[in-house]
């Protein structure tokens, strides 16, 4: 073994300049924008473009200002209301489509559920806003529009989104599962709560943090149906751009790069445990 | 592994001649909207280990999962110790039954330990009681070291003794098994399926079990029922289904063998192209009827001085015995099983009697059934 593996490291490899190149120009391609976006959030010059020399007082001044803080807040309050709300009701959509083989109408549904993902975001923001400007008009509610009807929104398509997950792993884990807990005496109650909803468990959380995502990333359908003094962080940024870019909002952005990085370290670092895991455990298994 | 016993094996011993433990009346069942069970009806005694026994999509498991509850049937009634648990639109479910099941996979908990695997079945007794069932199960499947393990951690066989154990811990009426030993490799699956065999027998466990292997089938089942189509064709002792098939399709795929053609020249004796058989029973033909006579490899015999002529055209070492494909003069096809010193190559010429003692024979072109 080891002489084998030796000799594929000692072979001699033929890098090609091509490929290289293309691997610089695309890696190029998506971080140098990252990258000039993080070294002017330490520009002290006032005009976006123009480099001033090494300055943290956009830093400062965006945790002073209250209104980008209230506009992150919310985004983060609506983003998390939708994620948990989205990971109930598409956990349910997604039983009900795997479980219930044969109930009328069922390809119908599944495709159903499924058309959130592909319609036009605008469609989607306009047709919620009409049905929120119709209900408002007949049954007084929602009475005006703001963070309600946001998440009320995000929750529509979000759903969809976990469905389709939830929908997939049930039938990645089949139903032999489920049998073999009855077969053992445990009611189906029993069975939902201890052998299925485990087994769930990664899948709503994917479910969960794409909703969170979603949410927190939508701008188009938020701006449809948000109201006065209800603007997300999108929103925020998106209405700053076109009145005039201040280097703060730079600073926002760093720290959201930042946040998103350390998140996917994170969550590699844990996949990577995990997988020296469970090949430890292989090998024990193995030699057994 | 130690035996197990839900109850004394000299009791289930003694009852086992008078009281079914299991009836199966008259099933007819659906899947995927097509019939796939016909009439089907089977008794299991206390105590007894039975299989059903049939190629892939003959409806076996279907049988299976109607004995569970896992699946409605049409016509008919299943009765388990005397109660009856499915009816047309009257079914007991499947949590309710006592019966336990070994799935083709296993289905192990895969989010649960062994030991919390086993304790699945346990819920209604309390912690102390169960921890000492599941803690007795550990030991007599010997799996007492791997107990705080996750079912990916084990290999194979493990797998397989765990999906026993959890089976068993409750004690139920009847096992079921569904193709247990298809996911081990050859070796392992013998020894497993002597050892179940084992266990099973010594504690009285009445069990039925499916598969497609006839190995397997012929290790673990007293009684062995070939299904067919939605139907049991023969319902009977391995020994039997060998050497006495009722019909062509047992014959066929039971074992290995050849059919030949002839004609009956009387009651005990067959005119074939390779020479007059005689037959030690009455055959019910009548004179001059054409028939066909099933030939076993082990029914034609290496000599020397035999009377039948027939050139290799295939032969497979098996060790102590090596099976051989011949020809005859006439062109016909024989299955011949000689000992390993009888070493020809393909294209030699072997000389052969038929010893045949009964003879086990069909209507020509019964093929259909």
């Amino acid at each position: 073994m080891p002489s084998r593996d030796k000799s594929i490291t000692d072979m001699p490899k033929k890098r090609s300049t091509f490929l290289l190149s293309v691997l610089c120009f695309g890696m190029a391609f998506l971080y140098i924008p990252m990258f000039l976006l993080i070294v002017y959030s330490f520009n002290y010059s006032k005009i976006v473009s123009v480099w001033g020399g090494l300055s943290t007082r956009w830093y400062i001044s965006l945790f002073e200002s209250e209104e980008i803080w209230s506009a992150l807040m919310l985004s983060l309050k609506i983003a998390i209301v939708n994620a948990t709300f989205a990971t109930l009701f598409g956990t349910l959509a997604g039983l009900a489509l795997a479980r219930f083989r044969h109930f009328r109408g069922r390809t119908l549904f599944t495709g159903m559920i499924s058309a959130p993902l592909v319609m036009p975001e605008v469609i989607t923001g306009l047709s919620l806003l009409l049905l929120f400007i119709t209900l408002g008009d007949l049954i007084g509610w929602p009475e005006k529009r703001g963070i309600t009807t946001i998440t009320i929104a995000h929750i529509t398509f979000s759903l969809a989104y976990v469905a389709v997950i939830i929908e997939s792993r049930l039938s990645g884990i089949g139903e032999t599962l489920e049998e073999a807990a009855l077969d053992l005496g445990a009611k189906p109650l029993r069975v939902m709560m201890d052998i299925t909803l485990p087994l769930l468990a990664p899948g709503m959380l994917a479910g969960w943090l794409l909703a969170f995502t979603l949410s927190l990333d939508d701008l188009v359908i938020a701006s449809f149906v948000s109201g006065p003094g209800s603007s997300t962080l999108p929103m925020l940024i998106y209405s700053r751009v076109k009145l005039g870019l201040k280097p703060d909002i730079n600073a926002l952005a760093t720290m959201i790069i930042l946040a998103v990085a350390m998140g996917v370290l994170i969550a590699g670092w844990i996949l990577i445990r995990q997988q020296k895991q469970r090949e430890r455990d292989a090998q024990l298994a193995g030699a057994k | 592994m130690k035996p197990y016993s839900p109850n004394s094996p000299r009791q289930s011993l003694l009852r086992s001649e008078v009281e079914p433990l299991l009836e199966v009346r008259g099933i007819s069942c659906n899947y995927d909207l097509e019939r796939a069970v016909f009439d089907l009806s089977l008794t299991v005694h206390r105590g007894e280990q039975v299989c059903l026994l049939g190629p892939s999509g003959c409806g076996k498991t279907t049988v299976l999962r109607a004995i569970a509850g896992f699946h409605p049937i049409l016509t008919g009634s299943i009765l388990i110790n005397d109660q009856q648990v499915s009816a047309v639109n009257n079914m007991v479910p499947p949590e309710a039954r006592r019966v336990g099941m070994v799935f083709q996979d296993h289905a192990l908990f895969p989010h649960l330990t062994v030991r919390e695997n086993i304790a699945a079945g346990l819920a209604q007794l309390s912690a102390g009681l169960r921890g000492e069932s599941v803690g007795e199960m550990l030991e007599r499947m010997g799996l007492s070291h791997h107990a705080d393990r996750y079912p990916h951690e084990l290999s194979g066989g493990q797998q397989q003794r765990v999906a026993l154990a959890r089976a068993l811990a409750p004690k139920p009426l009847l096992l079921l098994m569904d193709e247990p030993f298809s996911s081990l490799d050859q070796e392992l699956r013998e020894h497993m399926g002597q050892e179940v065999s084992d266990m099973l027998k010594e504690s009285g466990t009445t069990c039925v079990m499916v598969t497609h292997d006839q190995n397997d089938a012929f290790a673990l089942g007293d009684k062995v029922g070939v299904m067919s189509e939605g139907a049991i064709v023969q319902w009977d002792t391995p020994y039997n289904l060998y050497h006495q098939p009722q019909t062509h399709f047992v014959a066929d795929f039971i074992g290995n063998g050849v059919f030949i053609n002839g004609q009956c020249e009387d009651k005990k004796q067959v005119n074939t192209s390779l020479g007059m058989l005689q037959s030690d029973i009455a055959l019910d033909w009548s004179n001059d009827a054409d028939i066909e006579v099933l030939l076993r490899p082990d029914d034609v015999v290496y000599d020397p001085d035999g009377s039948i002529i027939a050139k290799v055209t295939r032969r497979a070492f098996k060790g102590a015995q090596i099976m051989y494909t011949l020809r005859t003069l006439d062109g016909v096809k024989l299955l011949a099983l000689f000992p390993s010193h009888a070493n020809f190559g393909i294209g030699d010429e072997v000389r052969v009697r038929l010893d045949v003692d009964h003879l086990v024979v069909f209507e020509q072109n019964s093929t259909v059934d």
